[in-house]
């Protein structure tokens, strides 16, 4: 594992990695506990891919690149620039909600502020609008790029593999990524695909495709770091393929424990990534345990103060089911 | 004023539109370049607008479905090609599942303008693969329009709005309608609604709605039948999704006997939800149970002249069924 000086980040970009990296892990236990207490009624979670998460989403400029995120991207969505608020909003389904004012399901992450584009539930088809993004910035002469993620089950769908062809084809700025945590609900990856790893699909469409180990921090950074380079100077798209861990079931509708043995869960469990980190950041000596302490006390409460204002807010009118099918 | 075909028309409209804005760009398997489609509806738009404006995919109708969305999302106007109406379907997901709710799903803080264009009909020995009117699936979704032109001034006026609308479009071109029609077309700037029929012969004694090819029958029907002193009013469904409730049931209330002609199979067409418009809001206005002339319940027409003759309405059949009607 590369260590975090490596990376090329100041201290203070370290420091905000790790707040971002643990305010995705408490923000998310907080939609479960609203979920479990029935205040929420759905959750599905990026636990285990924190990390890799933060290390992904700050190689971009979030003030003009154009990210497409899928249902496990809560993490990333903060770092672009969403709000604990905003992601709480969502799972109340309230409607000042910026992912969808209510109408979508909690975790269909977007924002047009902060340049995060709305996605269906029907996995993945949101590649094929990352190119159309992509194919703009070409057209316009700009170079912002557009970043698409989705999961190694979802990666199996038809239009994964129609985007990438075109985005080859036309060299698009577009970056491709499959957060591969091993399962799709409770199919395991042997029963999902038959390749070694899901990036050297990309070798097939002209491009280069590159597996990372999700839990180190550096080697995503800097992987992104030159992906991005590359895809804003004209050299077109990459696969990216970040092996994580899913550190709960699949949703709130789902128990793992039917389809994955005790001991494999307490295994992946025992390598928590935040762990991982945390004791990269003492070792290097960027945090020490006390400062780490007091900086989840302030993100607990931050998260306490959005849950509270979010709750707050008031309830789509049931008479804007109409508004917004079609443009005035 | 210049004398058209319905396809020079289509053609007309979609130049004059990528004259006007620069958002606009139009892409397809074999739409770029000098071929400009399958049936050069899009001949000549590659070497007036550049070959970024007018492009070729690959074989990928998903791809095509989606980069219209992504393109949309930029704040482009992308007209997606679909080599037959039958080829849609890989793409149905993406147009369903992306465009269709990008506006409603985000309360109108993402939108995707779109039109995807495609012929459609029969009676050129295209078999079940290159004949279906797949409209009816389209039908009845929410977010989305679905329109058809059946004369060369509405095919250019209507591709015009259909660019111009900030709602995602499915156009319809009768394919048999292509070169068989011609007529003198402003070449001046117009459009025409998309969401409005048009009453084509105004009568007094039987309605006939239709749209399409089967129209053209309806209205040289009407002339021969005028002679005989039967006088119908002819009306142009046009918009086949959302229907202009409106002007179809007044147009049945106004002779109070209705014929539907639709080149569709008789069930679960377009017209089978006229008919039950016309039953909510008309009932007491008929003089004669409504009346539907379509297809037969088979996938579609053969490639046998005689299979396809079997299937299609034609125009003795219409003449018949309005005498039938007139003598109720």
């Amino acid at each position: 594992m590369k260590t975090l000086k490596k990376s090329g980040l100041s201290k203070e970009e370290i420091i905000q990695a790790y707040y971002e990296v643990k305010r995705g892990r408490r923000l998310d236990e907080r939609l479960w506990q609203l979920t479990r207490i029935g205040k929420t009624s759905f959750n599905i979670s990026g636990q285990g891919a924190e990390v890799a998460q933060v290390a992904m989403a700050m190689a971009f400029e979030h003030d003009k690149d154009i990210f497409l995120p899928y249902y496990r991207d809560m993490t990333a969505c903060l770092v672009w620039g969403m709000t604990s608020k905003d992601i709480i909003l969502g799972s109340f389904g309230k409607d000042a909600d910026p992912s969808s004012h209510g109408r979508q399901m909690p975790n269909h992450y977007g924002s047009k502020e902060h340049n995060i584009v709305s996605f269906a539930s029907t996995v993945s088809t949101q590649m094929p609008l990352a190119t159309g993004v992509a194919y703009a910035a070409q057209l316009e002469g700009k170079d912002y790029i557009a970043l698409t993620t989705t999961g190694e089950g979802s990666a199996n769908q038809g239009e994964v593999q129609e985007a990438m062809n075109f985005a080859g084809v036309k060299k698009l700025p577009v970056i491709f990524v499959v957060e591969n945590n091993n399962y799709a609900i409770s199919v395991p990856i042997e029963e999902q695909y038959a390749n070694e790893n899901m990036s050297d699909r990309a070798h097939g469409y002209g491009f280069e495709g590159i597996t990372v180990d999700g839990n180190d921090f550096t080697e995503v950074y800097l992987t992104f770091k030159k992906a991005v380079k590359d895809a804003r100077s004209g050299k077109g798209p990459k696969l990216i393929e970040l092996k994580v861990y899913r550190l709960t079931s699949h949703s709130a509708d789902d128990d793992q424990t039917i389809y994955r043995s005790k001991e494999d869960i307490e295994k992946m469990k025992e390598s928590d990534p935040i762990d991982v980190f945390e004791k990269q950041l003492i070792d290097e000596g960027y945090l020490t345990q006390a400062e780490m302490d007091k900086m989840d006390e302030e993100i607990r409460a931050e998260i306490d103060k959005a849950t509270d204002e979010a709750e707050a807010m008031p309830d789509p009118a049931p008479e804007s089911l109409l508004d917004e099918v079609y443009a005035k | 004023m210049a004398e058209m075909t319905y396809l020079e028309a289509i053609n007309l409209g979609i130049s004059e539109e990528m004259a006007r804005d620069e958002k606009v760009v139009i892409f397809g398997e074999d739409v770029g370049g000098d071929k400009g489609g399958v049936f050069g509806v899009t001949k000549g738009l590659a070497a007036k607008y550049g070959d970024n404006r007018c492009f070729n995919t690959p074989l990928t109708e998903g791809l095509i479905g989606g980069l219209a969305v992504g393109l949309g999302v930029m704040g482009y106007r992308a007209i997606g090609e679909f080599q037959f109406a039958d080829y849609i379907l890989p793409a149905t997901n993406q147009i369903l599942s992306e465009a269709r709710t990008m506006r409603y799903r985000t309360k109108g803080d993402w939108t995707a303008p779109i039109v995807y264009r495609t012929p459609y009909g029969g009676g050129v020995r295209g078999g079940l693969y290159h004949s279906q009117s797949t409209e009816k699936i389209f039908a009845g979704q929410p977010g989305l329009r679905v329109v058809t032109p059946s004369n060369p001034y509405d095919a250019k006026g209507m591709i015009k709005a259909a660019i111009r609308s900030d709602d995602p479009v499915i156009f319809y071109e009768h394919k048999r309608l292509y070169r068989l029609l011609k007529a003198e077309i402003p070449t001046d700037d117009y459009i025409v609604p998309i969401d409005k029929a048009n009453v084509v012969r105004e009568g007094s004694d039987i309605t006939v709605i239709s749209y399409g090819m089967m129209l053209q029958y309806a209205i040289s029907a009407a002339e021969k039948l005028a002679k005989e002193g039967i006088d119908a009013e002819v009306v142009d469904v046009r918009s086949l999704y959302p229907l202009d409730r409106e002007t179809l049931v007044n147009a049945a209330k106004k002779t109070g006997k209705v014929l539907l002609v639709t080149e569709d199979n008789k069930e679960g067409s377009i017209m089978s939800e006229i008919a039950a418009m016309i039953s909510e809001d008309a009932l007491f206005d008929l003089d004669a149970p409504i009346k539907r002339l379509a297809g037969p319940d088979a996938p579609s027409m053969g490639y046998a002249l005689t299979l396809e003759r079997e299937f299609l309405v034609n125009e003795d059949q219409v003449i018949e069924a309005m005498r039938e009607l007139a003598e109720y």
